[in-house]
Formats: structure tokens, C-alpha cells, sequence
């Protein structure tokens, strides 16, 4: 059934277009202007040398593939309001990786060779993997999509969304070893990280998917479920626990090496930033405040759990920046028992500012996905999701 | 005949090089092991590994010629900022438990086990077959992933462009560079520029050499003087190893 | 229709421009002179083929002095004014990519200027 658009909701909707595209575009100009005059135009340096840029990337792809999680509960394991959710997730996902790897990619000191990096692949390297996986990924969603959209495909969802869910579990797995396989770094080479990661795209792509969703039925002027939305938050409840525990567990086996102490305590105390985006950013104001929006009796609205969901969101960034720069900003150690001191930052603190051509150049990434999803949803209109009393029956028994 | 000119000039560029190089570099080599120029169109060997042995306790705190003569030799400005490339530095150490004090130059340890190659999509950053660890310039797409897996934090970004290019040198804007045991000197039977200019400064703390060959001076010295590797707990074999640390 | 007809009309003669202007190559600066390594009209075709594969013995495997060596190429063909092979329209490199409108890449890294050594006279 063809949904008839107003007058003014046309304007509207192109409106948002031209506001995502000019985002876009000046994440565009932003990454010409990196790559025109070199890294030295941002903050990165010799010692800090992925910056914001990474942060948006490695948020929005971790997402991407969190957020095919909801597509998974609903076809794989076949519960029906999530079923209905799926083609929606399915496009958030295109449009989270597009963004992600739109980031990625011009942040390259020679993003004009990208066919290099796909005709030379090095089997040990997880950042060659990466471009079949995510390639691949995109298929795969693109393929899901259609056999939920394609009445005559129905009969295929089962087995390619396993395929989709398997997939992305591979990804994430590949996106928590490009750290996990460092071993020359304090805050990496640990085996913990790609289950962290994989827990950590449960949370933050039920987030997005929330945010998402309770814009796209305020617009269209529908309420939610609170059946629908009572199971959905619970859902992301258990899964800000569930990284909560995981993050803990690998900070408190560092603090028992003693060779890890140092660093810990500067992540944790007295690092400046690090402990204060740590503590206040990703603990209070990403995981416990959202769990308290989440699960507090009084409390569990649709506005509270968008609310929890952006905070869980904030928090995502504020781990992600402790994790990826905070790692790189504890220096070395290449001489262990000795204090050192050199012209190329040894033994020094690095000090690190996001520039603005890496602000802008991270946004236009998001804006990217943005306008993906907004463009995707007005052309699909069988991506919002219908729940009718009978699924919900379903769902009781 | 076309060829026979081709072939005479190319064999008088050639030789003029040689000679003029040798000329040059002469006076250091007296000491050392001669590395013997390997002939054209001949390919790297696996027979040599080619390695280092720096003696802390010749090495000055407060001496820069090293670092002078890498930059000198492959065309770099001098660092002075944190975006600036160093594929070599002086680095001052302070024993914490003792106090004592020793400086060492630092630079691409050229590992046997590279965890820069293992990590880098392209095969940009490879380990050549007589050990040197380098980047080819053609393929590196500036990820930087090498720079995070490096223990020794060996590797520099190019983050301006570049401008006086030296022609054996090749480097440009937006991609990874370290240490490549000046390779391009090597490969002409000549030593690393640092090893040379430490030599003519009086310190001699930089030893240059073949490991595999078990009478290079280098290994004799390495038989008979206690060395470490640096975070030799890492399991990287590097090719460079220190005396006095 | 009629736009779209005369649209492809322009088309198919702008394609004809180049041939009425027959000779109208670059002017080049070829510097040294004398003879290249291989047949000139072989070498535009196939240098940059040449150079490719070459690189790769050489930075890979070690292997030096091949027949094709991009320093020796701007050794002889760069410039006797000013030693370089880019920098205006006829300068040796630059003028036939600009003609042909490719983009060269070899210069954000390798020199483009010929290396005078002491003591050779060129």
C-alpha cells in the first residue's frame, strides 16, 4: 500500500536531505583538505596517530553490526515483533557501515589507493579481512532485505538472516582483534576484546535502533507499543550490564599485573581526561544513569528509554576516545625498569586535540548514515513497524 | 648497437657511482667488516641477515651525529615537532632502581618476526630477505595500523608533503616510513649512514654486520660480549641488540 | 527529441576535433637527448607498464640496475635549464600528462630533478 505523502511532509523531507548532504559535503571538503595539505592540519601526530576520525568509524560499524542483532531475534529466532522490525534494522545497518567506512576511508594518508588495498591482500592482516567482511556484509543485508521485503522471498529469511547474524559475529570479532592483535600496546593484546566488542554492538546498535525508531513514529505520528517497548528496553538494559561487566573484568585483571598498574591508574585516575571521559562519560552518564532511566519502576516511558539509549550512545564515545586514544597516549614500554627520555616522546605523556577537519569529517560519516536511513525509510515504506494485536497475542503465549 | 650504447653508458653511470661512493665512504669502512657490493640484478639473500650491535657504553649522551647523518642521508628535515618524522633517535635512560644513566640510539630494530608485517592489508611494510624490515612506498595506503603494532614505536607518518625529494630516497606525504638500514647503501657494499658517522666521530658504538655469518665481527662480538634485545620477552627476534643495558 | 539529437550530434563531432588539428602533440623539453632504452613510440606506451613491474624486483627482492630505472629516466630527461622534469607544460613528464590528461603519481615521492653527481660531467 502506497503511503500518500503531504505537501508539507515532502518539503520537509527534502529539507533534511539538503541539511544531511550539506553535513556530507563538508565532511567531503574536510577530508580534501587533510588529504590535500597532509595529517599535519589535524590533531594526530607521530605518537597519537588514529584520532577522531576512528572514534566515529570504529562507533558507527560496531553499531552497524549491533544493530542486525534485532533483525536476528526476529528471524532466527523467530519472535514476531522483532520480525517486524527487520527491514528496518537491515537498513540502519547499510547506512551505519556506508557512514563508517565513508570516515575510514578518506582518513587515510592515501585514500586515492584503495584499489591497492583491494588487489594486495595480506591474509595475517585483520584490516585486509576487513574489506571482504564488510563488503560482504553489505551483500548479505542487502540480500536479507530482500528476501523480508519480496513476498516471494519469505520463504529464504530464515536461513539468510543466520547467514547475516553469523557474519556480522564475524566482523565484530575482526573489529575487537584489530586491537586484540596489538601486542606492543598496554591497553591492547588482550583476548577479551572481541568479546567485548561483540557485546558492546548489542548495546549500541539497540540504542541507535531505538533512537531511530521513536523518530520515525513520532514523524509519523504513531505511539509505541508499551508491550513492544517494555521487551525492547528490558533488552538493552541487560545488554549495557552485561559490557558494564566486561569492561570491568578487563580493567581489573590489568590492575593485577603489576606491569599493567601504571597504565591503569592512568586510564582510571590520573590521566586527566581519560579517567574523567572513563568515569563520568561511559560509568555515569552511559551506563548507570540509562540503566536507572531503564529499569526503575516509575520510570520506563518511550521518552526516558530514547533518553537511556542517547546516553548509552555518549557513553559509547566516551569509552571508544579512553580506549583508542587513551591507549595510544600511554607511552610505550621499550625499556622496562628504566625512565626514558627522547626527542620522539618516549616515556612522555602524548598529548593529543581533535582538530576540526576530524570533527567535521566524523559528522559527515554520521550524516552519511543519516541520509541513507531517512532516504531508505521514505522510498521503503514497509520499513515502519506494524505490530498488530495478534502478533502481540503471539508473543504472550 | 643500439644496445652496445645503451649498455656503455649505463655500465659508465654505474661505474662513476661505485667509484665516487667508494671514494666517499672509504675511510670509515677500514675498520669494520667490508659489505661486500652485491652485483646487479641479483636478488636479496636469505643467506645474510643483516643486523646491528650497539654498545651503550661507548654511546654519549648529548651526541647527535647519528641522527644528523640519517637525516642528512635520506633527505629528512630536522624533527622538532611531534608530526615531524625520526627514523632514528638519541634516547637518555635513567635506571629507576639504580640510577644509572645510559643513552642509546633507536631505531627500526628490524624484527624476525615483524609484527608491522603481520598487521599491514597491503604488504606495504615487508621484511626483505636479507632482514630488513622496510615500507614500499607503492603500496602503502596510509592506515598507519603498522605504527600502532610497532613495540618500538619505530615508524613515522609523512604528515606534510615532501618537499627537495633525494632522489635514492623516495618518501612522500601520507605514507609510513622507519629506519631501513639504508638499504640503498647496502646494497652497494657500503654501511647504514649512522654506523659510519658514529665510527668517524671516535664513539664507534654502532656495529654493523652479517648475523648469519658466523665470523663477521659482529658475530664474533655477539659470541663473546653479553648483549639483550629490547623487550626480547616479546619473542620478535630484532636484529639489533645492545651492549650495556 | 530535437535537443536530444543535437545533443548527440556535438557529440559524435567533438570527436572528430583532434584529427583536424593532426600534429598537435606536446612540445617537450627532452633533455639530454640522444637514444632512450627503448623505441620512443614503444615507450609511450609501455613505460609506465615497464616501471611497475620493475619497482617491485627492485624494492621487494634487492635487484638493482635494471633496464628500467625511474631515476635514470629524469636523469636524461629532465630539463637542461633547470634539471627537472616537471614544472611548466614542456617539461619532458609533465607535458605529455598533461596531453594526455593522467595524473602522474611517481613524483609525490621519487625526486623529479636529475642528480648531479660531483665529478660526472653530463
Amino acid at each position: 500500500m502506497e503511503k500518500i505523502f503531504s505537501q508539507s511532509e515532502t518539503r520537509q523531507f527534502y529539507l533534511i536531505v539538503a541539511l544531511g548532504l550539506l553535513i556530507a559535503g563538508t565532511g567531503l571538503a574536510a577530508a580534501h583538505f587533510m588529504e590535500e595539505h597532509g595529517h599535519v592540519v589535524t590533531g594526530m601526530s607521530n605518537q597519537i596517530v588514529w584520532g577522531m576520525p576512528h572514534v566515529f568509524a570504529i562507533f558507527m560499524i560496531v553499531a552497524a553490526s549491533g544493530v542486525l542483532n534485532i533483525a536476528a531475534i526476529g528471524s532466527v529466532f523467530g519472535k514476531a515483533v522483532y520480525k517486524a522490525r527487520a527491514p528496518l534494522a537491515g537498513m540502519l545497518s547499510i547506512a551505519l557501515l556506508a557512514g563508517g567506512l565513508f570516515v575510514l576511508m578518506l582518513d587515510l594518508g592515501r585514500p586515492d589507493r584503495i584499489i591497492v588495498a583491494a588487489t594486495n591482500f595480506n591474509p595475517t592482516s585483520v584490516f585486509a579481512w576487513n574489506l571482504p567482511l564488510y563488503s560482504g556484509l553489505f551483500t548479505l543485508v542487502a540480500l536479507y532485505m530482500w528476501t523480508l521485503l519480496e513476498q516471494r522471498m519469505n520463504g529464504w529469511i530464515k536461513p539468510v538472516g543466520l547467514a547475516v547474524f553469523t557474519w556480522r559475529i564475524i566482523l565484530t570479532t575482526g573489529t575487537g582483534l584489530i586491537f586484540a592483535f596489538l601486542v606492543a600496546r598496554q591497553a591492547y593484546g588482550s583476548a577479551l576484546l572481541p568479546p567485548m566488542f561483540i557485546v558492546m554492538s548489542f548495546g549500541w546498535g539497540l540504542a541507535v535502533f531505538h533512537v531511530v525508531q521513536s523518530t520515525m513514529y513520532s514523524w509519523n505520528n504513531k505511539i509505541q507499543d508499551p508491550l513492544v517497548l517494555q521487551r525492547m528496553k528490558n533488552l538493552l538494559g541487560i545488554f549495557v550490564l552485561a559490557t558494564l561487566f566486561l569492561v570491568a573484568i578487563y580493567h581489573g585483571t590489568n590492575l593485577y599485573f603489576a606491569k599493567q598498574v601504571l597504565f591503569e591508574h592512568f586510564i582510571l585516575l590520573n590521566g586527566g581526561i581519560y579517567p574523567n571521559l572513563f568515569w563520568g562519560g561511559y560509568v555515569v552518564l552511559g551506563s548507570i544513569l540509562p540503566l536507572l532511566l531503564i529499569f526503575h519502576p516509575s520510570l520506563g516511558k518511550i521518552r526516558c528509554v530514547v533518553a537511556a539509549s542517547m546516553l548509552v550512545i555518549l557513553g559509547a564515545f566516551a569509552l571508544l576516545y579512553v580506549f583508542i586514544i587513551g591507549g595510544q597516549a600511554f607511552p610505550l614500554s621499550i625499556f622496562p625498569g628504566y625512565e626514558a627520555n627522547s626527542s620522539f616522546g618516549d616515556g612522555q605523556i602524548a598529548t593529543y586535540t581533535p582538530s576540526l577537519p576530524e570533527f567535521l569529517l566524523g559528522l559527515g560519516g554520521i550524516s552519511i548514515a543519516f541520509l541513507i536511513t531517512t532516504i531508505g525509510v521514505r522510498v521503503l515504506n514497509s520499513l515502519l513497524p506494524h505490530d498488530t494485536l495478534n502478533q502481540l497475542k503471539q508473543e504472550a503465549e | 648497437m643500439t644496445d652496445q650504447v645503451n649498455l656503455d653508458r649505463r655500465q659508465f653511470l654505474g661505474k662513476a657511482s661505485v667509484a665516487i661512493a667508494g671514494i666517499v665512504i672509504a675511510p670509515g669502512m677500514m675498520l669494520y667488516d667490508f659489505a661486500h657490493a652485491r652485483p646487479e640484478g641479483e636478488a636479496a639473500s636469505a643467506a645474510i641477515r643483516w643486523g646491528m650491535l650497539i654498545d651503550t657504553t661507548q654511546c654519549e649522551s648529548g651526541c647527535e651525529e647519528c641522527v644528523t647523518a640519517c637525516n642528512k642521508e635520506n633527505g629528512l628535515p630536522a624533527a622538532k615537532s611531534p608530526t615531524d618524522v625520526q627514523w632514528i633517535r638519541k634516547v637518555d635512560l635513567k635506571q629507576i632502581s639504580t640510577g644509572r644513566q645510559i643513552s642509546l640510539p633507536m631505531m627500526c630494530q628490524h624484527c624476525a618476526e615483524p609484527p608491522c608485517v603481520d598487521v599491514c592489508p597491503t604488504k606495504a611494510s615487508f621484511k626483505r630477505a636479507d632482514g630488513i624490515v622496510l615500507v614500499d612506498k607503492h603500496r602503502c595506503i596510509g592506515c598507519r595500523y603498522c605504527m600502532m603494532a610497532c613495540p618500538y614505536k619505530a615508524r613515522s607518518f609523512v604528515h606534510e608533503p615532501v618537499l627537495d625529494h633525494d632522489t635514492d630516497m623516495p618518501r612522500g606525504k601520507g605514507t609510513v616510513e622507519s629506519c631501513n638500514l639504508c638499504v640503498h647503501r647496502v646494497d652497494k657494499g657500503e654501511q647504514p649512514a649512522c654506523v659510519e658517522a658514529c665510527a668517524k666521530s671516535g664513539h664507534r658504538a654502532i656495529l654493523f654486520g652479517d648475523l648469519n655469518n658466523p665470523n663477521s665481527e659482529i658475530s664474533l662480538r655477539l659470541r663473546n660480549v653479553a648483549s639483550t634485545q629490547l623487550r626480547a620477552d616479546l619473542g620478535l627476534n630484532p636484529g639489533i641488540s645492545f651492549v650495556g643495558l | 527529441m530535437n535537443l536530444l539529437r543535437a545533443i548527440i550530434l556535438l557529440s559524435i563531432l567533438s570527436m572528430f576535433y583532434g584529427t583536424v588539428s593532426a600534429v598537435s602533440m606536446p612540445k617537450l623539453d627532452i633533455g639530454l637527448g640522444g637514444q632512450c632504452v627503448d623505441d620512443p613510440k614503444y615507450m609511450r606506451q609501455n613505460h609506465m607498464h615497464m616501471l611497475k613491474h620493475q619497482r617491485d624486483e627492485t624494492v621487494r627482492q634487492g635487484i638493482r640496475g635494471g633496464k628500467f630505472s625511474l631515476s635514470e629516466c629524469v636523469n636524461c630527461h629532465a630539463s637542461k635549464k633547470d634539471s627537472n622534469v616537471l614544472g611548466t607544460s614542456e617539461h619532458f613528464c609533465q607535458g605529455c600528462h598533461e596531453y594526455a590528461a593522467v595524473k602522474i603519481d611517481c613524483f609525490e615521492c621519487h625526486s623529479s630533478k636529475r642528480k648531479i653527481l660531483a665529478g660526472v660531467v653530463k
